[in-house]
């Protein structure tokens, strides 16, 4: 496929896998211990499972999936918010296809669904936008939610709604914002990270230059990364050879793409109508300052949360359920106590079993040898009882 | 045999109804479901007009088939049934009549049954135009006589705006199954090859595309087609066929799953032998889907013996449906049993699961 083939070709990528497995391996023998490198998107965690990179990899480096699916860091008090506003008379409630399925304390969307919500999936909040002009008795909600990725066409939808003078749209906004949260896992105390792939989409907004307080004053290097599996294989090699060199630089491997500046037109778009939050709550991480965005004053009439009045309770996730190790690379997806008994993508215990960007859902559907041992494993032990 | 030359049907031509009533109405209304004048005017002039056929034009309450008839087709009957239910109606390479038999033809001829006889339920919403009724019912009629079966008995029925969704098909089929097939998803062997009969996930894609939301300019068709001649010729050239399923809803990923689980054996597919067109790819790399997963409505999973690999490809090869025909992978002899697992053409190694609910667009 032009523009996809060139960037899955086997022979390039073993060329790449035989540099990564020298430099990692000669690295562990100096350290003693594997290099820990932290995908931070969750599209990265998507693509290391989907072309079954994880398994190409030597024991010697070892990939942490970082808090990168905003799908998988929504907390449960925020769902059941979604739940509230959705359940309502005269809403439709518009939402993007996988955070349909997130389980709330009492319910998901999807359950809402079938309960009798009008609850729709889009593609895009300008789908939401023509949904309200549509049903101009009803107040079509947008249910806001990811990094700097899907921020600007949120942006751009309130200023169209604005333009066009609809009053009956509204956005139930659950945007983060990137550089709080990889700091928030820097200052970590249980966390062990030598470098970092950025998340390519993100910084196609933000651009390069937001990533240099993890240079120089973490001194980890970071890499921003393309999702095509030779994209990831080559900046995982360049944050190795960063290392081996004993250097901290935001490199750029995804220029084709990320302009160094970002995109002024998005930027502009975000800083016109949204302003950052005091706090945010994060799924398994707990509260991060300044980690969320909300709509400014100027657009305040086009905030859910003041039409509805939300409660936004927090709400402990179950005692079972170990996302926000996952997240923080404390312990592996199958480490869980768990994994794949009762959390499972059909019965998710925690988010990171709903999306498929979510680490435990990937290592769930895309499997890896690590688990195979690991449910072998079992099997000898129910034999055995 | 030619299926559409011989036809075990009882005819009762003395009572077969002259065809009369002519529909006046443009919209389906209550009355047209209620069993009087309405209802007869619609089956005569609608049903009766485009499925004509002798056990049909009776209008009894069931279709009478000789016993003797159906034996010098094999040895077993077939039956099946299935629901029709997609938005939208129309898509581009067909529509929810086209589905309908197709579906029900292929999930007769995957057992190795000709396809005999349909029976086709409707279920219609007060409000649909006759327009779109007939011409849902003109394709349904095109296709069975395109694939040489007859549709005997049926029902309608019109619920209240709101009921249902425009409308509702039901089809159950009849087929025969011939003395020497004898398929089944547990007789997978190590060695075994799988192979389809073309490129994988068009009709997803397509159903997804016509809905509209995405506008992608993306002229993806659905596959769409009757299976059964296609089947015939890959037993008659691959005797020990083991198994052969149409990869619906849930994709070759889902067959493949079934067949692992029943056969207690691995499987192992290679990414770059499996055939997806790179309008798909492109499709589902945006959207973030797994063509894997995506349904199929003219698309076959076989497990042949390797002996007889060759003669299947080569007879695949030389249909119309099957000219893109590809050898994807084997059952393994070694591997944990019931697993799916693809080679990838970038050298990686991936499990194929079971899907879990519907495949959920990602939100980046
Ligand atoms: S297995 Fe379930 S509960 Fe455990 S970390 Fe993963 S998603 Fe959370």
């Amino acid at each position: 496929m032009k523009y996809v083939d060139e960037f899955r070709d086997p022979h390039k990528a073993k060329v790449l896998l035989d540099n990564i497995i020298d430099i990692a391996d000669a690295l562990a023998d100096d350290q003693q211990r594997p290099t820990y490198i932290m995908e931070v998107c969750g599209g990265h965690t998507h693509s290391i499972f989907r072309y079954g990179i994880e398994n190409m990899l030597p024991p010697s480096i070892e990939l942490i999936h970082g808090p990168g699916c905003p799908v998988c860091v929504l907390p449960r008090g925020r769902v059941d918010d979604c739940v509230a506003i959705a359940e309502q008379e005269n809403v439709i409630f518009t939402t993007f296809g996988d955070a349909i399925r997130v389980p709330g304390s009492q319910k998901s969307l999807l359950e809402a669904k079938a309960d009798g919500a009008d609850v729709r999936m889009v593609y895009s909040p300008m789908d939401a936008l023509s949904i309200a002009k549509k049903n101009p008795d009803k107040e079509v909600v947008f249910f806001g939610l990811g990094f700097e990725t899907t921020m600007p066409s949120t942006a751009l939808t309130v200023l169209q709604a604005e333009a066009d003078g609809v009053t009956n749209f509204s956005l139930f906004c659950n945007h983060i914002t990137i550089i709080p949260t990889i700091k928030a896992v820097l200052d970590s105390p249980d966390l062990q990270l030598d470098g970092f792939l950025g998340p390519g989409h993100v910084s196609m907004v933000i651009g390069n230059q937001p990533y240099g307080f993890i240079a120089e004053q973490y001194h980890r290097p970071v890499v921003v990364a393309g999702f095509e599996p030779l994209d990831i294989l080559q900046s995982l090699w360049m944050v190795l050879k960063q290392l081996q060199a004993g250097e901290a630089r935001v490199e750029n491997q995804y220029n084709r793409i990320v302009p160094e500046y970002g995109n002024r037109m998005a930027l502009e778009a975000i800083s016109k109508v949204f302003e950052l939050r005091q706090f945010f709550e994060w799924r398994g991480l707990g509260s991060i300052d300044h980690s969320g965005v909300q709509l400014n004053k100027q657009y305040s009439t086009y905030d859910a949360e003041k039409k509805f009045s939300t409660k936004t309770v927090t709400i402990a996730d179950p005692e079972s359920c170990q996302c926000g190790e996952v997240l923080k690379g404390a312990i592996k997806p199958w480490q869980c106590k768990v994994f794949g008994k009762a959390c499972t993508p059909e019965t998710p215990v925690g988010a990171l079993m709903v999306s498929s960007e979510g680490a435990c859902a990937a290592y769930y559907l895309y499997g890896g040898d690590r688990i195979d041992a690991l449910q072998v494993e079992d099997d000898i032990e129910e034999l055995r009882a | 045999m030619n299926v559409a030359e011989k036809k075990p049907i009882e005819e009762n031509s003395a009572t077969a109804r002259i065809r009369q009533g002519k529909l006046v109405s443009n919209v389906i209304t209550l009355a047209h479901g209620g069993g009087g004048k309405a209802m007869r005017d619609l089956i005569d002039d609608v049903f009766i007009e485009a499925f004509s056929n002798p056990a049909l034009n009776t209008l009894e309450d069931q279709a009478r088939f000789s016993l003797d008839d159906l034996a010098s087709y094999g040895d077993r009957l077939a039956m099946t049934t299935d629901s029709y239910v997609i938005d939208p109606l129309f898509f581009p390479g067909g529509d929810i009549g086209k589905l309908a038999i197709c579906g029900t033809v292929n999930d007769l001829a995957v057992g190795g049954a000709t396809p005999l006889y349909l029976t086709c339920a409707m279920i219609i919403e007060e409000g649909m135009r006759v327009d779109t009724l007939r011409q849902i019912v003109s394709s349904m009629a095109v296709t069975a006589r395109a694939a040489g079966i007859h549709i005997v008995t049926g029902d309608t029925k019109v619920v209240e705006r709101g009921s249902c969704d425009k409308i509702f098909i039901n089809t159950a089929g009849i087929g025969v199954i011939h003395k020497d097939y004898q398929l089944g998803a547990h007789q997978a062997r190590p060695g075994d090859h799988i192979l389809v009969n073309g490129f994988l996930g068009d009709h997803g894609a397509a159903i997804l595309n016509a809905r509209g939301d995405m506008q992608l300019s993306c002229p993806i068709e659905s596959d769409c087609a009757p299976l059964h001649t296609l089947i015939q010729s890959l037993l008659q050239a691959a005797p020990n066929t083991r198994f052969i399923r149409d990869a619906t809803r849930g994709g070759i990923a889902s067959v493949l799953n079934e067949i692992a689980e029943t056969s207690r054996c691995a499987i192992e597919i290679h990414e770059a032998r499996t055939p997806i067109r790179t309008e798909i790819k492109g499709f589902c790399e945006i959207l973030g889907l797994d063509p894997l997963y995506l349904a199929n409505e003219g698309k076959l999973v076989a497990v042949v013996p390797e002996a007889e690999t060759a003669a299947a490809l080569a007879a695949m090869h030389a249909h119309p449906l099957g000219q893109d025909a590809a050898d994807i992978g084997s059952v393994l002899a070694e591997g944990r049993p019931g697993r799916v697992h693809m080679q990838t053409s970038f050298g990686g190694k991936r499990i194929v699961d079971m899907l879990v609910g519907e495949q959920l667009p990602r939100i980046c």
